[in-house]
């Protein structure tokens, strides 16, 4: 793929095909942890590191391991332990080489084992067959998009919060319905490209 | 007493504790693949399997399991049972595993499915876990139903289940049908308009509960 192609594919990955307002991908963090402004930067940075690492280790091994054995079908079981390890590693390494990275996203690298985002990226790039400078920039951008949109939504939150929202609303359903309103906006750029 | 407990433990996923309603776990597939009818079932079966399986092996070996590492052993044994899952999906219904087969592999990452054995199987007799595991189940499908039969509805102006079962409720083709509703944003609006509604049942039945006493 030429250099504009990597270019056209991080413009998809960020804005149009977002992982959380396009896919669906990792709402459950989205919603749980976007109430704080500094929660979600924090979740934001620690899912970058983790999607573009996973997504990285399960090609390498689907390709090195999986695909020449023929044991094709143990490939949710093999990223969902690599996700885990990964997980731990990260979180043993940050808390003995850079301990104030660790106490800023400590809280939020155990959650990132269960987020589907992960697990989602990591099967995508397969699908997808992507080559392995492909795979490191969509992975990179598909995880700064979900940055991107858990910040901007966020700072959305913490307004609907200080208004008067029918009761039945409040909480979970008016930022779903909030999140809906920001998929339509998102889904716009999808005209920039064709 | 006894026999109204079991029941208890299965009627309470359909409503009370409503994975999706209530508790709201397992929003992405929820959001992700109701754009059609025939998914919703497909994934409610899905998971119905993955959850009764995982539940149940969870609450036999709930003894032997070190509380250190619990969390890695239900991942495995949830995985196990997903790919068993694709597995069959991809050899009786290829079109529609080709359609999800991302968030069918996702069920291993379903906050529902981990949350049910941490929550339940690892504390409980394996048939009251099943029993659990099925009214978690049936009340997930419940939702999924209801949401794609709107989308569905409102979005094509027809139902159709595996090619047998269509209805067409779009003769005249009324602009009231619009493709809007099987688009993403949708997914979110209507999902947030049902838990709304379900938390304003919720409020009014609480309501004339203090009321009668």
């Amino acid at each position: 793929m030429t250099f504009g192609g990597l270019i056209v594919l991080a413009f998809n990955a960020i804005l149009i095909q977002n992982v959380i307002l396009n896919q669906f991908l990792g709402t459950c963090p989205f919603l749980g942890v976007s109430g704080k402004r500094q929660s979600a930067v924090g979740m934001g940075f620690a899912v970058i590191v983790v999607i573009t690492l996973s997504s990285l280790v399960s090609w390498g091994l689907y390709y090195a391991i999986l695909k020449p054995l023929g044991m094709t079908y143990m490939s949710t079981l093999v990223y969902i332990l690599v996700i885990a390890a990964l997980v731990q590693i990260i979180e043993m390494f940050l808390k003995k080489v850079i301990p104030s990275l660790y106490r800023a996203l400590g809280i939020y690298l155990p959650l990132i084992t269960t987020n589907c985002a992960v697990l989602g990226t990591a099967k995508t790039v397969i699908a997808r067959k992507f080559n392995f400078l492909e795979t490191l920039v969509y992975s990179f951008s598909i995880a700064v998009g979900f940055l991107f949109v858990i910040y901007i939504f966020s700072t959305l939150r913490s307004k609907i919060a200080r208004g008067d929202i029918p009761k039945a609303f409040q909480g979970i359903p008016i930022a779903l319905i909030t999140a809906g309103i920001l998929a339509m906006i998102f889904a716009k750029f999808g005209q920039l490209i064709i | 007493m006894k026999d109204n407990s079991k029941l208890l433990n299965f009627t309470k996923g359909l409503w009370k504790e409503n994975p999706i309603l209530v508790t709201m776990l397992g929003l992405c597939p929820t959001l992700a693949i109701t754009y059609k009818v025939e998914n919703a079932l497909g994934m409610g079966l899905a998971v119905l399997f993955v959850l009764v399986m995982s539940n149940l092996i969870i609450s036999l070996i709930r003894h032997i399991v070190p509380d250190e590492i619990r969390i890695p052993i239900f991942i495995v044994v949830i995985a196990t049972f997903v790919s068993i899952v694709e597995m069959v999906m991809e050899a009786f219904v290829p079109d529609l595993f080709e359609r999800m087969s991302l968030f069918i592999s996702l069920i291993v990452v379903n906050c529902i499915i981990l949350g049910r054995a941490e929550a339940f199987a690892s504390k409980h007799n394996w048939l009251d876990s099943i029993l659990d595991a099925l009214g978690m189940a049936l009340g997930f499908t419940l939702v999924l139903i209801v949401i794609s039969l709107i989308r569905e509805v409102l979005g094509t102006g027809s139902i159709t289940i595996w090619g047998n079962l269509a209805i067409n409720f779009n003769k005249n083709n009324s602009p009231f049908f619009s493709n809007f509703f099987v688009s993403p944003p949708a997914a979110f609006i209507i999902l947030g308009l049902i838990l709304a509604g379900s938390k304003a049942i919720n409020a009014a039945k609480a309501a004339r509960e203090v009321k009668s006493k």
